[in-house]
Order: C-alpha cells, then structure tokens, then sequence
C-alpha cells in the first residue's frame, strides 16, 4: 500500500540542517491491533465448534449490521454523501438472491455476489438522478428512490407482490458446502445453515472493513476526505469529484446488496416492506454510525455494540425503544456530535484504526525513517 | 375522454393538498437551507391534536384555528432550543435531529392513539360536491382545500414581500451575514420560520384529515410528496411549489387512473423525470 511510505518532502534547505519530514497513518496503537486482529479473526470462524446455535444467530445480527453501519460510515461519513435510503440497496439485493434462486434456480451463496452486483447496476442510473441534489436534499432524494424500488417490486407477481413470498426449502438446504459444514461439525441441516450463514457474515463484516479501511488509508480515501472538507478546493486541486463520488455510491450499493442478499437468504422470507424497511436498514443504520463516532473506523464497532446491547434489553418496549432512540440520537447530535469514540478519543490519543496523515518532523539521521515506516 | 378529464381535475385538486404539505417545507429551505425530515409526521401530529381537541367537544373548525399556534409555537422552540444550536457547514446534525424527531413523533402518536385509521369530521361539507355537467363533479372539501393552499401562499408572500419582518426574512436567506450586519438576529428569523412552516402543517393537517383518513404511520410518505412538490416547483418560489403540488397530484390520479397499485409509483417517476430533464424545478428563482 503506497501510503504507508513517508513521503519525502524534497526541502534542500532542511535537509541541510539535517531535518527530516515524513507522513504516516500508522501508530503504535495500529501495530497492535494489527496483530491482536489475525488471532481474533481466528477465535470467531472457530466459534461454531463451541457456540450455542442462538449465540451464532445473534453474532449473525450484529456481524451484518456492523457491514451496513461501515458502508453507511463511508459513504455519509467520508464522501458527506448523507443518504437515508441505503435501504433500497439492501432490498434490491435482497430481492436479487429471491430472484437467482426461485426463478433462475442459481446457488445461494453465488446468488449473494450476483445480487450485489445487480445493486450495484441500479445505483448507477440511480445515482446519475439523485447526484443532482444537494446536501440535505439529496438525502431525501435517496429516500425516493428506496420508495421507487420497494413500489417496482410489489408489482412483481413472481416475487410474491406486495404480500411477498417464502423462500423454498429445497434452495435453503442446496447451498454450497452445506455438506463440509454438517460433517465437520456433526450437525443438522438448519444447524448447518447457521453456521455457514454466520462465516458468510463474518466475511462480509471483516471484508468490508477491511478494504474501507484500506480505501481511505489509500490515495483515494485523501480525496475522499478532500471533497468531503470543501469539493470546490478538492476539484481545484485535480481530484474528480464527480467520478469520486460515484464510485464510492455504487460500490456501496454493491456491498450492501450483498450484505441485504444474505440477511434475507438467512430470514428465507421477504416481502417489500420488510426488505425495504426505513428503520430496519437505514435508521438503525445511522444510529449506529453516529453513537459510535462518524467518520472513524472504530465508531461504527462501537456504535454496534451499545445498539446490540440497547435492543437485547430494551426492544421488548416497542415503541418506546424507538422514542428512545430517536431521543438519544438527538442529545447525542446537540452535545456529542463525535460520539463515543469521539468522547474517547478526546481524552486519550489512541487509533487503533487510524486513516488520518501525520506529518513527522525529526532532527537526526534519515535512519529514523524506519521506525515510521509501517 | 370525460374520464381523462375527470382524472386531471382530481389530481389538480389533490395537488391543492400536497402544495399545503410543500409550503412549509419550501419556506424552510428558502430561508434556512434546511431540511426538516420530520415534517410529514409533524402534519399528522396536527392532524391528530385537531382529532384530540374536536373529540373533546370542540368545533372543528375552532379546534384548527387553536392548533395553528400551538403547531407555530412548537415549530419556534424546536428551532430555538435544538436546531439554531447545531447551524452551520455540516448538514448532519439538523438532518438526524430531524430524523430523531420523526421516529419519536409517530411512535409517540402511535402510543398515543394506537394504529387505528382515523378522519376528521367535518360535518355535512364532508362528501358534498358540485356536479360541473357531462358526469364531472369535484369535491366541496378538496375544492376549499386548494382554496385554502391559494390563500396561504398569498398570506405568505404578502408577509415575505409587503412587511418590515418580511424584508428581514429575505435578507436573511439572501445573505446571512450581511442580514446580521444590519442587525438583524438571524436565529430569530430562523425560529419565526420553523413557526411559520409549523403553523401551515395544522393548516395541512386539516385537510389531511377532512379529505382522506390518516394513521400515525403515513407522515414519511407526506414528507415525500412535499419535498417532490418543492424540487418540482423551483427552490424559492411558493407558486412554483404549488404547481410542483398539482405536477405530483395529476401524475398520481393518472398513474392511479392506469392501474390503482400505480397511484403512488407515478408520482415519484413524475418527479424523477422532472429532475432528470430539470434539475432546478420549473420555476427556479433560488440559486442553490
């Protein structure tokens, strides 16, 4: 990765005086993790040898609703593309694997890349429409879009219309390499299911992770939070916004597609309301992003966490829940706008996922230069 | 033919409606920039203190004339207690504060008056209407709701254009800080504003409720036709939201016209194609 690299800044005069510039990302923090993330990695695809079925299903939850919140992150939080309609992308993913596997009788696992890839097709006209709205309105605009899709789709007799349909057995139990799990572990057929439904979306969470994670320690993630400080001075300065933002759109779109193709395959039941659901997909979403911290790669990890933790104990209260949340999102935006990673990060000067530059100045030999190579 | 036409007038009449959901949603951007994603719920929420208050014996046409304020002073402490704090470059925060708003105003409605359809009884005004000859008859109460869309845009553009406090509002959305210079307190303008979009929410939330039943879930579907209506229309211009109301309305009725699962599909495909073919609405006035 070409950004890790210090950057030599070709100053005669200071390197004369033996001064040394260079700019990093990493810090000792980021080693750590680095090395702490590979066994931790380990620990969790071995966790179907030790874990409850139950525990599985709710590591599923909270593995698919990490993806959604990074992708979101991303997308709001470094492009400043506000959208609070991701939820059409989760559908149209979802109603893309319904679709590969009832009418084209396709794996379901293959299923999930084809359905993040047809997400990723709709969010190319998609974005060309609402890219013509601004700031807030563009969020909005989103949201109409989401609206199209989930209105399109009740019309789709085949899909079950407005009402929805079930996804049939036969096509659950015909995934690939449902017989290396079962065998591996002595189970049953829907045990199995689980177990491989959870690597899918441990996969997926670690995977998109870990390349938003490089997109924005790269060349490109510079841009990204250039256009996001001003996309006047970021189009001065040569980065293409217009195509920028596009590419971070639609591969959002993908990603999410696939994350929502794999949430419903695990729900074997879809219907557009529940596919394109606000709340479920969006609003939770966001709520995630924004407790956690906004803009960072640790906020998202955070934010699901304290939403896991809230909904375990506290969605029994139906609507209250959501009044709580909706509150708790508002206090938070008045007097935290960070959130908590931000609050922590206030006190102590740790990343252990850091995408921001340095710059390192030294008095001394070049030989240094080692130590901030990572 | 006769149904054609039949079908237009009905949307244009509908489009009376959504230009009163729009008005205040425009208003707001036109002076604030901002975006309020809770305003649809904040129309059903008027629509429901109406319902409350006329439950309660009162008349329904005080039971409104009691909720403009009340909706015009919620709308003035939201702004002054929570939005003017979080102003500024970063849209985020007034964008999820409004979000918030809105998940808590239709659970709170929700716990409040459970899932229940509801209308409101306007009396023998309820299912009148005018036969206009050839088999052609449009509604009492759709016909005064645009009436009543009409009134208050001419209401408001006689404040914004003919008043000392209009003045200061539109020096405020030409240029903030040179308003300020003038001594002008732009976070007055600002609650004013919310005050005002409010108070044309229980007007909105009137004819919601008299034309057609609600339910506390509907307000995000409100909030779409609004915001479609307003970039429909050209940012800045009150006539033009109405119009953009009445280009939402019609392609509704048609759409539903074709096929009745197609009513609200059309609208929104009404609304992409302007953006793709406009960008800045019909009648743009607003640079932004």
């Amino acid at each position: 990765m070409g950004t890790g690299e210090p950057i030599k800044l070709g100053l005669g005069e200071s390197h004369r005086r033996g001064r040394h510039f260079a700019v990093a990302t990493a810090t000792r923090a980021s080693t750590v993790t680095l090395f702490l993330a590979v066994p931790g990695i380990v620990v969790l695809l071995a966790l179907p040898a030790f874990a409850s079925r139950v525990l599985l299903q709710e590591l599923f939850y909270v593995f698919t609703m990490l993806a959604l919140a990074q992708l979101w992150n991303l997308l709001a939080g470094s492009a400043g593309l506000i959208s609070v309609g991701q939820q059409a992308f989760v559908g149209m993913g979802a109603y893309a694997l319904f679709a590969c596997t009832v009418v084209a009788n396709l794996d379901p696992v293959l299923s999930i890349v084809l359905a993040g890839a047809i997400a990723g097709l709709v969010a190319i006209p998609a974005a060309l429409i609402v890219f013509r709205l601004r700031g807030a309105y563009f969020a909005i605009g989103t949201w109409v879009v989401a609206e199209v899709c989930r209105l399109i789709l009740a019309q789709v007799k085949q899909l079950g219309g407005g009402t929805g349909t079930s996804l049939p057995p036969d096509v659950a139990s015909s995934m690939v390499g449902l017989d290396f799990v079962r065998n591996l572990f002595a189970v049953r057929g829907p045990a199995a299911r689980d177990i491989l439904s959870y690597w899918l979306a441990l996969t997926l969470a670690v995977g998109t992770f870990f390349l938003v994670y490089r997109l924005l320690r790269s060349r490109h993630g510079l841009a990204l939070s250039a256009i996001g400080d001003s996309e006047t001075a970021a189009e001065s300065t040569g980065v293409d916004v217009f195509r920028t933002k596009l590419f971070i759109y639609v591969a959002t779109a993908a990603a999410t597609g696939m994350v929502g193709a794999l949430i419903f395959l695990q729900k074997a039941r879809i219907s557009p309301d529940a596919a394109f659901s606000l709340i479920d997909w969006t609003a939770y979403v966001i709520f995630i992003v924004v407790i956690g911290g906004i803009g960072t790669m640790e906020g998202p990890i955070i934010g699901v966490v304290i939403f896991y933790l809230l909904q375990y104990y506290l969605a029994s209260l139906g609507s209250w829940y959501l009044i709580l949340l909706g509150g708790l999102a508002i206090v938070l935006m008045l007097f935290a706008p960070a959130g908590v990673w931000g609050l922590i990060s206030r006190f102590y000067d740790i990343s252990p996922f850091p995408v921001r530059r340095r710059l390192i100045v030294r008095v001394g030999k070049v030989a240094d230069e080692k130590e901030s190579k990572n | 033919m006769l149904g054609w036409i039949d079908t237009v007038l009905q949307g244009i009449l509908l489009g009376g409606l959504y230009a009163l959901y729009a008005t205040g949603l425009s208003v707001i951007f036109g002076i604030m920039r901002l975006v309020n994603l809770a305003h649809g719920d904040l129309i059903v929420l008027a629509a429901f203190l109406i319902l409350a208050l006329a439950t309660a014996g009162v008349p329904i046409v005080l039971a409104l004339v009691i909720v403009v304020p009340l909706m015009f002073a919620l709308g003035y402490a939201l702004q002054s207690l929570m939005l003017n704090r979080v102003l500024g470059r970063n849209i985020l925060p007034p964008l999820l504060i409004t979000f918030g708003l809105s998940i808590i105003v239709q659970n709170g409605l929700l716990e409040s008056f459970s899932a229940d359809t509801r209308f409101l009884n306007v009396g023998p005004l309820q299912g009148a209407s005018l036969p206009l000859g050839g088999g052609i008859a449009v509604g009492v109460m759709p016909l005064i709701c645009l009436a009543a869309s009409i009134a208050v845009i001419l209401l408001l553009n006689g404040v914004f254009y003919r008043t000392a406090v209009g003045r200061a509002f539109r020096a405020t959305s030409d240029d903030v800080e040179i308003a300020q210079l003038m001594g002008i307190n732009n976070k007055t303008i600002y609650a004013l504003t919310m005050g005002i979009a409010l108070a044309v929410c229980a007007v909105a939330g009137f004819f919601l409720g008299a034309r057609a039943n609600f339910d506390p879930s509907i307000g995000p579907a409100r909030l779409l036709y609004a915001f479609e209506a307003v970039i429909i229309g050209g940012l800045g211009s009150l006539w033009g939201t109405l119009a953009g109301g009445i280009v939402v309305g019609v392609a509704q009725t048609v759409g539903a016209h074709i096929d009745p699962e197609w009513q609200i599909l059309s609208g929104h495909v009404a609304f992409l194609i302007v953006l793709v073919i406009r960008p800045r609405g019909l009648f743009p006035r607003a640079v932004d």
